[in-house]
């Protein structure tokens, strides 16, 4: 069996050498570095496989019954020994290798900023990161880029060698973001923010897609990613500018609307809260966000009368045959008030990292994050209910 | 399908109509077609022969448990053709959809192929296997005359039929949920799953649910009460001890998925909010509570899988086997840690870097007893005379392939290979390498080394062999491309590619899928030939492989009573013991042995809660009402009947005896 | 295990088969085996509580539990299932001096209890839905229900059981069967109390503190 397997393998090798393994060899730090650790564990097994398939095959023609020569000793089924190494032997292996993956799950973690470009070059003291958010639609992605105020369907373009941040959700079901070539994925979910921090160091053209099934057009949920150097990519913020549509509101409310296949768009302007209202569930007008929700719950809730703040949507949807008559919690501000013209530079996020879909902890975390980025004051908090129209 | 579904529902008819029926889908039509066709020639085969009160009396109402054994493999047997009809339509669309092609199946078709191909492959085909080797063999090899309820057995074999019955019905009326194995909500929430797919699933699972819980409170009873005296636990068979850890994990972990099941039932029928996004729900929340039930799962299929491995490694290489005691240890370990390692499903749903290594590092831990056990049969080989008929054929090649699988599913474990890994074809490979390599090897192997126990002759080696090449060379073809195309960065459930430089891995995987085809149909073969060629195959002995646990001391097949004595245990290896020391089988002194009584209502029980479940799916809630009344009331007036036992008569217990008698001393 | 041998046989060394063994009777497992049905019971209030747990704070801006709960009226709910309790107890008693009347009357009077536990739940219940707090409003009130509710349900399912019983035993007397299966529903009963004082617990007195 064996030497049939090896006949196998020989063919195999041309073809393999011959095929692109995007996750062997990656065009994005991160991703080679989570391909270094999957080379180095598979080593480190292979220590412990290698043998023992050896062994088996060994013993299985050494100890045939026809073999009269082997030794036979029908009763030995005990050595202390030989127990010591057969359980120390992987013992020791799995210590390695959870040590490596202590580190690697640390330093690796998306969650982290990245301190260097690739291997020998750090990333600069007052670099900043590209800020892209990424939106998994039915079946299509969207990507806004707040610094540039630009938003693109299925298309996402990057400057090479530059840190990108990405803040990940989606509108109606799970999602995963893959880009091979980048990153390791991270799922994109609905009322949940995920991040990814990653660095592409190669130029060229390449793909990312859904790794989580999510409904028929599934298959088709593919974009494209461009890796371009500085100048390039400054010509293709200008160009996406010269766009007819921009990206506000009722916009989005269609985009978002189950399409496959989309063709690559460019919208020229953006909402700048819009990504903040996808992950809060409130891009419809009326709608309470999440945020403001989980902060209300915080404080216990809205009493009895917060049985009647709830609507039934317009739109016709699925409902459960036996469920009640309303789909959504009525906002208490109604007219979400516009960021000033100097708040669309870069400002600090808020950490929403209960919002992080780490799962483990209640969706109820420290209720201080308020609308839109801006921290409610004390007096404000104590007073929720009376007043939740936007602090500024 | 925008409407209010309320206003939809027909108070006779809820959601069924015409449309239900797929008849646009040739592929179905035809299936339905054949199907029909077949089931019909079976009913009048059975009809002409007069087979049904001979069926009734011997087979659906029994509570033997091993004819319920085998019971359970005809259905792992039968579902595995569909799951396998699922897989190659699979593997076909792959090989096809290149290139603009979309292939010959539309989304909504392909997308209940492969959540119904998970399902029925889990639920329907190792569950049922695994049970029924368990139900089978454990009373035998503990000493006992059955389970410790076995009307309860009974039930629980035809609740998991049930529930078969119904992932069944789903292919002709109606659909399948289009969702992948665990149904992740928001997905499979009323609001983006409104058909019926889901219900089918949710009913079907919590049904046949029901029966694996039970089972699995039958068999722990079982094992700790009625093992025969001084059989202590350190005395038990390995295969015992592994048939009591699954038990174990049945017991804890079902409930779980029961539970989650419920809620998502109640979002969808009554519209709660456990795992909507709105209202405070959470998604996340589900996908932990499905994979506390899932992780379990998989060693559910597998540990009693690692003692059919034990005992045949022993048994053919004619020693005891290595280090009962750390393999021992190893199971019990492995029952305590799956449930500590569910997150490593979800590494890529951004939990911190700390929980992600904890629960990688969990993950790698269950590698130590794993290695130990392949360590412990690879000495127990060592210095043995190791004859190579079927049984220890499929473990050399399980031995071989499980370790990759092993190996690769460490490789899962580390949360930043994951990231890079997770939902891909690699993955897809890495649980088939070690089902396929482990489970479905495994169940081969117990099958061809109990079979001769259960039907007094043995399975015809030639076509065995045959079947085994085609699944070892078969699996190997049609998963190693998957592992290829996993470092391509391609990911699960996709129904078509761009790329045209994947195509020839796929048609190599579909190439292997049919030789796994081929293997399947040699098996099938092999049972029809060994069934011609039963008097050749004959085994008189009881004991046809030289074994060593207390189940080779019976009659092949054993008589209904098991053991006319109880057997009296002073070694591990019970039988090898027995013989050893010479051991004579009493020949008179027997005595009329307490059975329990047939009863026809697990079946009808069953029967009442396939009919709840078609109901709900279908919103037919007077029929659910019925139904659900019948089932109570039915089950309470079953509680009025004291009468379960009855006398197998001195004669019977004579005659059953005596033949034996003979037939082993026509061998000497 | 319970085979009556005697050590002298089971240790000689020669013996292989028990040659004077007699009837089991069927059911020798039954406690064991409805203990172990009690505990993936109990998993599956394991999963309703960790729900709650999990979602119990997300009110959706609607009402929580200081607007919802009446301490007082549970706590006469739960003096009523712990009352079931103990006249159940008092069934037993009687059930171990044969005393079919008896045990029938205490089997009455915990099965009145029970139902006294289960009309104050109910209305409770209706009394939130009419108030607009449905299980739909928010996941909250979804656990809330699902979790109380399904310890409602098992009353029920005790109740109808115990109804059963009481009739079983009018027919048949304090049988092996029959006191099998009393204790089993013992067991049963004492087990929806405990959970019941984890639900006192976990959802109204620290619902009332959160």
């Amino acid at each position: 069996m064996n030497r049939l397997r090896i006949l196998a393998l020989l063919p195999l090798c041309a073809v393999l050498a011959a095929c692109d393994m995007v996750v062997l060899n990656p065009s994005g730090d991160i991703a080679a570095q989570q391909r270094d650790l999957l080379v180095v564990s598979t080593v480190l097994m292979l220590l412990i496989i290698v043998p023992v398939m050896a062994l088996t095959l060994f013993f299985a023609w050494r100890y045939r019954a026809s073999n009269r020569e082997a030794r036979y000793e029908p009763d030995w089924h005990h050595s202390m020994r030989l127990e010591l190494v057969i359980w120390s032997a992987p013992l020791l292996i799995i210590i390695c290798l959870g040590a490596i993956t202590w580190l690697g799950t640390h330093l690796l973690d998306p969650y982290r900023p990245l301190d260097r470009i690739h291997a020998g070059k750090a990333v600069p003291e007052q670099a900043q990161p590209l800020e892209v958010q990424v939106v998994a639609l039915d079946w299509k992605w969207l990507f806004i880029y707040p610094e540039q105020g630009i938003a693109t369907v299925n298309e996402l373009a990057v400057p090479v060698d530059r840190p990108l941040s990405l803040s990940i959700t989606a509108s109606s079901v799970m999602n995963s973001l893959y880009i091979p070539e980048l990153a390791g994925m991270i799922y994109a979910m609905p009322g949940m923010e995920t991040k990814l921090h990653a660095v592409l160091n190669r130029h060229g053209e390449s793909e990312g897609f859904s790794a989580n099934y999510s409904g028929a057009g599934f298959s088709g949920m593919r974009f494209r990613l461009r890796g371009l150097d500085d100048g390039e990519f400054a010509n293709w913020v200008e160009s996406a500018r010269t766009a007819q549509a921009s990206l506000t509101r009722e916009t989005y409310l269609e985009l978002e609307k189950p399409s496959e296949k989309e063709p690559v768009r460019h919208f020229a302007a953006v909402d700048a809260q819009l990504f903040d209202a996808v992950l809060g569930m409130c891009v419809q007008p009326g709608k309470m966000c999440m945020h403001d929700m989980m902060a209300i719950d915080a404080k216990g809730g809205l009493g009895l009368g917060g049985v009647y703040n709830v609507a039934r949507s317009t739109e016709s949807r699925p409902r459960a045959v036996f469920g009640a008559a309303h789909d959504y919690v009525i906002g208490m501000c109604t007219a979400p008030v516009s960021r000033g013209e100097d708040e669309t530079a870069p400002f600090a996020r808020v950490d929403r990292s209960p919002l992080r879909g780490a799962g483990l902890t209640p969706a109820v975390g420290p209720a201080s994050a308020g609308l839109y980025g801006v921290r409610l004051k004390p007096d404000l908090q104590s007073d929720l209910h009376a007043d939740l129209t936007v602090p500024r | 399908m925008a409407l209010d579904p309320s206003s939809l529902v027909d108070p006779i008819f809820g959601r069924l109509s015409l449309d239900s029926l797929p008849l646009h889908e040739p592929i179905l039509v035809a299936t339905f077609a054949a199907v029909a066709i077949g089931g019909m020639a079976l009913l009048a085969v059975v009809t002409r022969q007069k087979l049904w009160g001979y069926l009734w009396a011997e087979w659906i109402t029994s509570i033997d448990h091993k004819r319920i054994g085998i019971m359970y493999m005809i259905l792992g047997i039968v579902m595995l053709l569909r799951g396998f009809a699922d897989a190659i339509m699979m593997r076909l669309q792959q090989a096809m959809a290149f290139g603009g092609s979309e292939g010959y199946l539309n989304a909504h078709h392909y997308d209940q192929i492969f959540t119904a191909h998970g399902v029925i492959m889990i639920f329907f085909v190792a569950m049922p296997l695994v049970t029924g080797l368990m139900n089978y063999i454990v009373p035998l090899q503990i000493g006992a005359r059955d389970v410790a309820f076995p009307f309860l057995n009974n039930f629980s074999f035809w609740m998991t039929t049930a529930g078969a019955v119904l992932v069944m019905i789903s292919l002709f009326v109606g659909e399948f949920a289009r969702t992948g194995w665990l149904a992740y909500p928001p997905l499979s929430g009323i609001q983006y799953s409104p058909d019926v797919g889901v219900d089918y699933y949710i009913w079907a699972l919590q049904i046949a649910g029901v029966g694996t819980l039970l089972s699995g409170v039958n068999l722990l009873a079982t094992i700790i009460k009625m093992r025969a005296p001084g059989m202590t636990l350190m005395k038990m068979p390995v295969f015992t001890w592994t048939a009591l850890c699954t038990n174990v994990l049945i017991v804890a972990a079902f409930p779980v998925l029961t539970a989650v099941l419920v809620l998502l039932s109640l979002d969808r029928y009554v519209g709660t909010n456990f795992f909507t996004s709105d209202f405070g729900g959470s998604p996340m929340m589900y996908v932990n509570l499905i994979w506390i039930w899932g992780h379990p799962e998989v060693y559910i299929l597998i540990l009693p899988i690692f003692g059919i491995f034990s005992e045949v490694t022993s048994t053919f290489s004619g020693k005891k086997l290595f280090g009962y005691s750390s393999m021992v240890y190893a199971t019990v370990v492995i029952t305590i840690l799956s449930y500590i390692v569910w997150l490593h499903h979800f590494f890529t749903m951004g939990s911190g870097a700390s929980v992600n290594s904890f629960f990688g590092i969990t993950t790698m831990i269950i590698s130590i007893p794993t290695g130990a056990k392949i360590f412990n049969w690879l000495f127990t080989m060592y210095r043995g005379r190791i004859r190579f008929e079927l049984p220890m054929m499929w473990t050399v090649a399980f031995m071989l392939t499980f370790v990759i699988g092993g190996m690769t599913g460490v490789l899962l474990a580390v949360p930043p290979a994951d990231f890079v890994l997770h939902n891909s074809l690699f993955l897809v490979a890495h649980f088939h390498n070690v089902i396929i390599g482990g489970v479905v090897f495994g169940l081969f192997a117990g099958i061809v080394y109990w079979f001769p126990k259960a039907f007094g002759f043995r399975l015809d080696p030639f076509w065995g062999k045959v079947s085994f090449w085609c699944w070892v060379v078969g699996f190997y073809i049609a998963f190693m491309p998957l592992y290829v195309l996993g470092l391509m960065g391609v990911t699960r459930r996709l129904r078509y590619f761009e790329d045209p430089s994947l195509q020839i891995w796929f048609v190599i995987a579909a190439f292997g899928a049919v030789l796994i085809l081929f293997g399947i149909l040699a098996f099938l073969v092999q049972i029809y030939v060994s069934i011609r060629r039963r008097h050749e195959l004959r085994d008189t002995s009881g004991d046809p492989w030289d074994g060593r646990t207390l189940e080779w001391s019976t009659s092949s097949p054993p008589p209904a009573y098991n053991f006319a004595f109880t057997p009296i245990i002073h070694d591990g290896d019970a039988w090898w013991d027995m013989k050893q020391r010479g051991y004579q089988r009493p020949q008179s002194g027997f005595r009329a042995i307490l059975m329990p009584r047939n009863t026809g209502a697990g079946f009808v029980l069953a029967v009442l809660c396939t009919i709840f479940g078609f109901a709900m799916v279908w919103y037919l809630w007077w029929l659910a009402i019925a139904s659900f009344v019948g089932i109570v009331g039915y089950a309470l007036w079953h509680t009025f009947n004291y009468d379960r036992e009855f006398h197998l008569s001195l004669d019977e217990v004579v005659r059953a005896e005596n033949e034996r008698t003979q037939l082993l001393a026509a061998r000497s | 295990m319970s085979h009556a041998l005697t050590d002298a046989q089971a240790a000689a060394r020669d013996v292989f088969h028990d040659a004077h063994e007699h009837d089991h009777e069927a059911g020798g497992s039954t406690l064991l085996g409805f203990w172990i049905y009690l505990m993936s019971d109990c998993l599956i209030f394991a999963v309703l509580f960790a729900t709650y747990g999990v979602v119990g704070g997300n009110y959706a801006a609607g009402p929580g539990p200081k607007d919802l709960f009446d301490l007082s009226l549970v706590a006469v709910n739960t003096a009523m299932l712990l009352l079931s309790s103990i006249t159940y107890g008092f069934a037993m008693l009687a059930s171990y001096r044969k005393q079919i009347g008896a045990t029938q009357l205490w089997l009455a009077v915990t099965g009145l209890f029970g139902l006294a536990f289960l009309g104050i739940e109910l209305y409770e219940f209706a009394h939130m839905i009419h108030e607009g707090a449905t299980p739909q409003r928010s996941a909250f009130l979804s656990a809330f229900f699902t979790l109380v509710g399904t310890h409602g349900l098992h009353v029920t399912f005790g109740i109808i059981w115990l109804v059963t019983l009481m009739i079983q035993l009018g027919r048949h007397g304090l049988t092996r069967a029959n006191e099998r299966r009393l204790a089993c529903l013992s067991l049963f009963w004492h087990f929806l109390d405990v959970i019941w004082i984890g639900v006192f617990t976990f959802v109204y007195l620290m619902g009332m503190l959160r």
